[in-house]
């Protein structure tokens, strides 16, 4: 019950802090409303297929959700507040807190980039809304999963930006081609039935990438 | 107060290949008090660290009691008060914010308002509780990392410089605290300043 409580104080604490200096909120927000001015600018109202469609959606949540994701553990080297949380919390307390609100982060992210892209691209038609939202939910969570490990491993590096980067991508590769080729499919009228192998792999990426941070986090905590 | 004792059985650490200390031992139980002396990048603040469970060793152990019975380091960090010149709190919060998240995130026994008003007037700080860190001033932010080391009455309590950016009233306030530590739990100081290191009644010297 205690490893709870201290979780979810790690994750209002989070969530406090971010709505004082909105340092990712803003990060976030202007990447996502530039990415679509520019996508709206240059495709105007050009009918692009499924695929081109749901890929543009996803490079736009996941360049967003890079821009502001890793923000949660390099803010804490950067202010010299790991040592005090280091005091008060145990890592995986640490952990699932700042998940959880990498998480909740992504998810706004997702909304918002949905909303904005249905209103900007009337071509952007959901046929199989469910299967839309589940796609979203899961590709989120993944995002937020592998981008807060990789996070809390680049904090303490040198030059933090670029290795995220590098270290990102091979890692959300997976997802990434999965959540388009899904999205796709929900634009398209897609059922239940033809997206389960890729509802498959997203719960399944999601539990090994959670599981294996989870172990790894104490290491990489630590000095 | 809880009976208490930190075993440290042969420590060494190192850092890229360069050895920070060698082979360290000692005991130390409630009532006793133990000054890690050293010249600059002798390791005194590592070893802190290491005994307050912030870092770890590259061979040897720690061990930890409470009551007779070894508990580990996680658990053990609820007992362990901390000062040092390498901790700091969340700027966009105010001084009482600090203490009440922090409090909420150790959550093994949520902290009162009336201790929270404790530990800040003890540290003359409670006039300042709801101004933002980033107006304190160095003396004022030391003083915060003492009521927060002690908010939560610790049994074992670790300074890493303890007068570190503290006028006259300060040292004396530090005193104080030294004093009553001394008599019912556990004290660690790791200083330079000869006269920090009197207070304690064993030294380790870290060559």
């Amino acid at each position: 019950m205690n490893s709870l409580l201290c979780i979810w104080a790690v994750a209002v604490k989070d969530v406090r802090s971010e709505l004082r200096v909105r340092y990712a909120l803003n990060a976030l927000l202007m990447f996502v409303v530039t990415s679509i001015a520019v996508l709206v600018i240059a495709l105007g109202d050009s009918g692009l297929n499924p695929e081109i469609m749901s890929a543009l959606f996803w490079i736009v949540i996941l360049f967003s959700a890079m821009s502001g994701l890793s923000r949660i553990f390099v803010s804490e080297e950067e202010r010299g507040t790991t040592l005090v949380l280091q005091l008060v919390a145990s890592p995986s307390a640490v952990y699932f807190g700042k998940l959880i609100f990498n998480c909740g982060l992504t998810l706004v992210l997702s909304s918002a980039v949905s909303l904005l892209y249905v209103i900007a691209f009337p071509a952007f038609i959901i046929r199989s809304g469910a299967v839309f939202l589940c796609t979203v939910f899961l590709g989120s969570l993944g995002f937020a999963s592998a981008s807060t490990m990789i996070a809390a491993i680049i904090a303490k590096a040198q030059a933090k930006n670029t290795l995220y980067t590098v270290l990102a991508f091979p890692v959300i590769a997976p997802l990434l081609i999965t959540v388009i080729h899904t999205t796709a499919l929900s634009i398209q009228g897609g059922t239940w039935g033809e997206t389960v192998p890729q509802f498959q792999i997203m719960i399944g990426y999601l539990c090994v990438v959670v599981g294996f941070s989870s172990i790894m986090f104490d290491f990489v905590w630590k000095d | 107060m809880n009976q208490v004792s930190i075993t440290v059985s042969g420590i060494t650490k190192s850092f890229n290949h360069r050895n920070i200390f060698r082979n360290i031992s000692f005991l130390l139980s409630s009532s006793s008090s133990l000054a890690i002396t050293g010249k600059n990048g002798a390791g005194k603040s590592t070893l802190s660290k290491i005994m307050a469970g912030l870092m770890s060793t590259t061979q040897g152990s720690v061990a930890y009691t409470l009551n007779n019975k070894t508990i580990d380091i996680e658990a053990f960090k609820h007992y362990i008060g901390f000062v040092s010149p390498y901790l700091n709190f969340y700027d966009e919060f105010t001084a009482l914010e600090n203490l009440q998240i922090l409090s909420r995130i150790r959550a093994t026994a949520r902290e009162s308002e009336s201790r929270m008003k404790e530990v800040l007037s003890l540290a003359g700080l409670w006039e300042r509780r709801d101004d933002f860190i980033d107006t304190f001033s160095s003396g004022m932010k030391q003083r915060l990392k003492y009521a927060f080391a002690l908010l939560h009455n610790p049994e074992v309590l670790i300074l890493d410089e303890p007068t570190s950016n503290m006028d006259d009233e300060g040292i004396e306030f530090v005193e104080h605290i030294v004093k009553l530590q001394k008599r019912q739990g556990v004290l660690i100081i790791a200083t330079n300043k000869k006269n920090e290191a009197g207070l304690c009644d064993q030294e380790i010297h870290l060559e």
